[in-house]
């Protein structure tokens, strides 16, 4: 089991006001104790007692900081690549761009399988959505919406309904699809989310019922589709948050996300509490993404390294960095295995690491612009890229 | 007069942070190195000489040298210095591109960097083209007109001042000698060409929608931040981790695993779709198929999750389960995840009918799970929530990961031979790619199955039955 939040008590009465409800595990006084999300907000927000002052929470913080990575240092008893020296290399990788999808008017910026493993949905700078048959190229459904920039673009388990997050309007809306090309969908077009600053990223979660979004004004959000309501929310980024991503093991009740604070944060979905945090990076992390297994997950950020974080051991395990790259990484994804990972950079070009050796396997030339997202195909058969470019490779 | 919303100014005040760029301005700094920089000549443009002319091979040549990378990535790293502004094209100087060939570049002058501290301002890009106006009117190209005269509404009160700095700019350049003069205009348009890209230039400042955090700004914390930091770092601490080594054996173990179901790694059988255009793979996967391939009935033998995702093997387990008489477990796991996923309105019913099956003493399909989780999710539907049956979702669960995972259905598996496509044959099947079937489709037909099933299922009422029954025995008498 790698999930350790399953048998932590996340419902119930709060210990403090007594209330039932989604309950954070916090110590005070090195005790355990269980209290609502609005008892921890009166807890933090009140005055500062005799003796305290912002110079001594600092230091009090420092020193729990210093107090968190000795913990960490302890168990670290063996690399990344120490473990992996038996394990042979990657041969030469022979993947070409197998197809090119070509339709948007202006930068593409999202792209979502489709569980069928071959249908996508990319959405683009002019307000277009494109829903497409990646196989035979066929462009099955489009939607026009009246904003630009459509940040975030998801696809429904079910394969029955898309999800959009707009730039300008704050809002994640859910499209029914049609199997008439020419419905008019944006009437269908139905409102879930509400957020004060642009919708980054979204999601589905197991089911077509439940979206899970991140925003600029730094929070996360779990959203019930059908009747709009806010389920719970994730408050600890002190900037925008840029990505997020589910867990894909059997208790998948955390997901990670990450800002332009340089933090990526893992949340425990029942109670909206933040679980763990890393902040190794040195500029925003542009994209977040689960190894397959949910033990681990890798960050692109825009001080050109990929790193990967080990959930059970509580750190970085690897840097995937080289001299000759110095520009951004935009988005990650693994391989179906999780040996390779796939990361697009803001100089046009994917790179392929070996997450083991932590060595480059491989460059991926094609793309005219940057690399906005990259995602591997759900039965791992494919690599699918969208670029500013106005296009979208299909790499196998 | 414009009044500013409380909306964030879409004005490029805080960009993206631009990490690069230290390290890029070190990188032209010893390009430009006399000794042991990139060679420079002079070039004769109409009739100046302009100084200091690089070639796009030298360039090329140079980078691959120092950064130990193959030509191609050194020319996608030259690009991006065309692209970011540090060298502009003499000729063609609306392609921010770097060639491999005897194409022409110039390095731009410091004063033209990048830079994240200032941004390039509306007003001086007004004043940029009001200048090229006086030297010749018409001389704006079709989309610098359309942006000028987007300018001159929007910036219309300070008009007068944008015309007397562009008439000051251009009387001083008057003063320069021609080939300085020819020089600072070369720059000064390479410059607007990075920061204001017409419409088929790909120019990297081109960011996309600002962030919201200022990257210029420190950080301030206040109190209350700090309060919550400590409480976090505080259960982080306690939270009970796991020695690297065994949580990296266990990352290796996973890749080993899987190696020989990742297509990047292993052919898949009988061919990757998207290498040969033809869908038999995903075909022969369909959860209606009458045998499945081995390679998926493996990947059903690494844990029971896969098992259960993947829909054709929870069917076959489902099968395997009735023949045992132990179908309740998985139907109560089946029915915990719907409540889990479901609509907010439908948890109340759910859990009730939930209960009533699976948890209530007598229930038709009662689970057997220990007391303890048993009192604590009786408790918990008092107040249904989406969470309440968890602990005993995992219990079950646990239960179902101990049956003994059935062997006879490997001996039925199918293994598909490799395809071995020719050229000819390629193309065909490029021609004739099937088009599926939609998803819309599947899940139509699924629901339905579903209906059909749940009604079958449904407990008997004995009373209508018999009721039937008599009726029937009436009419035939």
């Amino acid at each position: 089991m790698c999930d350790q939040t399953f048998m932590a008590a996340t419902f119930g009465p709060c210990d403090s006001c007594g209330k039932t409800g989604p309950l954070m595990n916090i110590y005070i006084k090195n005790e355990p104790v269980n209290y609502c999300s609005f008892c921890v907000e009166v807890m933090a927000y009140r005055g500062l007692q005799k003796g305290e002052t912002l110079e001594t929470l600092r230091q009090e913080s420092d020193t729990l900081k210093k107090k968190l990575e000795e913990e960490r240092g302890k168990l670290n008893d063996v690399e990344l690549h120490q473990v992996a020296e038996k394990i042979e290399v990657v041969g030469a990788l022979s993947i070409k761009t197998r197809r090119v999808l070509k339709g948007h008017g202006n930068k593409v910026l999202c792209m979502d399988w489709c569980k069928d493993k071959r249908r996508l949905v990319s959405s683009s700078q002019d307000g277009k959505v494109i829903v497409w048959d990646g196989f035979t190229l066929n462009k099955e459904n489009g939607v026009s919406l009246p904003c630009t920039w459509v940040m975030a673009c998801a696809y429904a388990p079910s394969g029955c309904a898309v999800a959009l997050g707009d730039g300008l309007d704050n809002k994640c809306s859910v499209i029914p699809l049609s199997l008439d090309k020419n419905e008019n969908l944006a009437t269908k077009k139905k409102s879930v989310a509400m957020h004060t600053n642009y919708v980054s990223g979204c999601t589905f979660t197991s089911s077509d019922m439940q979206i899970l979004t991140s925003s600029g004004d730094g929070s996360c959000a779990l959203w019930d589709v059908e009747s709009g309501q806010l389920l719970q929310s994730f408050h600890g980024h002190t900037a925008d948050v840029l990505s997020l991503d589910l867990s894909p093991s059997e208790t998948g009740n955390t997901f990670v996300s990450g800002g332009c604070d340089k933090k990526s944060c893992v949340w425990d979905m029942r109670s909206g509490q933040n679980i763990q945090t890393f902040e190794n990076h040195e500029s925003d992390i542009n994209c977040v993404k689960y190894y397959p297994s949910g033990d681990a997950f890798a960050s692109a950020s825009d001080d050109a390294t990929c790193r990967l974080y080990d959930l059970r051991a509580d750190r970085e395990v690897a840097i995937y960095q080289k001299d000759s790259i110095i520009f951004g990484a935009s988005s990650v994804d693994f391989s179906l295995s999780g040996r390779l990972l796939f990361a697009g950079y803001n100089d046009y070009s994917i790179n392929v690491w070996d997450v083991l050796k932590v060595t480059r396997v491989s460059i991926l030339f094609g793309h005219e612009n940057r690399i906005s997202r990259v995602c591997v195909s759900p039965d791992g058969t494919a690599l699918c890229s969208a670029s500013w470019d106005h296009t979208l490779r299909i790499w196998a | 007069m414009k009044i500013r919303t409380a909306r964030p100014d879409r004005g490029q005040h805080s960009r993206p942070r631009m990490h690069c760029l230290n390290k890029l301005e070190a990188i032209v700094v010893e390009m430009q190195d006399p000794k042991s920089g990139v060679r420079g000549v002079e070039q004769k443009l109409n009739i100046t000489i302009i100084p200091h002319v690089i070639s796009g091979k030298d360039i090329i040549a140079w980078i691959a040298n120092k950064m130990k990378t193959p030509p191609e990535e050194a020319l996608a790293f030259g690009t991006m210095l065309v692209s970011y502004g540090y060298i502009y094209p003499l000729h063609n100087h609306k392609k921010l591109v770097m060639c491999n060939d005897t194409s022409l570049y110039r390095f731009q002058t410091p004063y033209f960097w990048p830079t994240q501290k200032w941004v390039a301002e509306d007003v001086d890009y007004a004043i940029y083209l009001a200048k090229r106006n006086i030297r010749k009117k018409g001389v704006l190209e079709p989309y610098e007109q359309a942006h000028y005269n987007h300018l001159h509404e929007w910036l219309n009160y300070k008009w007068d001042f944008i015309v007397m700095q562009a008439t000051e700019q251009y009387k001083a350049g008057k003063e320069r000698k021609k080939p300085d003069r020819v020089v600072f205009d070369c720059q000064e348009r390479a410059y607007w060409i990075v920061n204001r890209p017409p419409r088929r230039t790909h120019s990297a400042m081109d960011c996309g929608p600002d962030r919201l955090i200022d990257p210029n700004a420190d950080e301030k914390i206040t109190f209350d931040q700090y309060r919550r930091m400590n409480m976090f770092y505080q259960q982080a601490i306690m939270r009970s981790k796991v020695k690297s080594s065994v949580s990296l054996g266990v990352l290796v173990k996973y890749i080993t695993t899987y190696k020989n179901h990742d297509p990047f790694l292993a052919p898949c059988l009988p061919s990757n779709p998207w290498q040969t255009d033809t869908d038999t793979y995903w075909t022969l996967n369909m959860r209606r198929v009458d045998i499945p391939t081995k390679m998926r009935v493996e990947r059903w033998s690494f844990g029971l999750f896969e098992l259960l995702t993947d829909l054709r093997g929870r069917d076959d387990f489902k099968i395997f389960l009735k023949k045992e008489f132990s179908g309740e477990n998985l139907a109560f796991w089946e029915a915990a995840e719907e409540l889990k996923w479901g609509t907010a309105s439908s948890i109340s019913t759910k859990a009730e009918s939930i209960f009533k099956t699976f948890l209530a003493p007598g229930a038709p399909r009662w689970i057997n799970i220990d007391g303890r989780t048993m009192g604590l999710t009786v408790k918990g539907l008092e107040h249904p929530h989406r969470y309440v049956l968890e602990a005993a979702q995992t219990h079950v669960f646990m239960l179902m990961k101990k049956s003994p995972v059935y062997k006879d259905i490997q001996k039925k598996a199918l293994n598909p031979a490799p395809h071995n496509f020719s050229a000819a044959q390629l193309e065909q099947n490029a021609q004739n790619q099937n088009p599926g079937i939609h998803p819309i489709i599947l899940w139509k037909q699924e629901e339905e199955e579903k209906v059909k099933a749940a009604a079958a299922s449904a407990p008997v009422d004995i009373k209508a039955v018999m009721s039937k029954i008599d009726r029937r025995n009436r009419d035939i008498q």
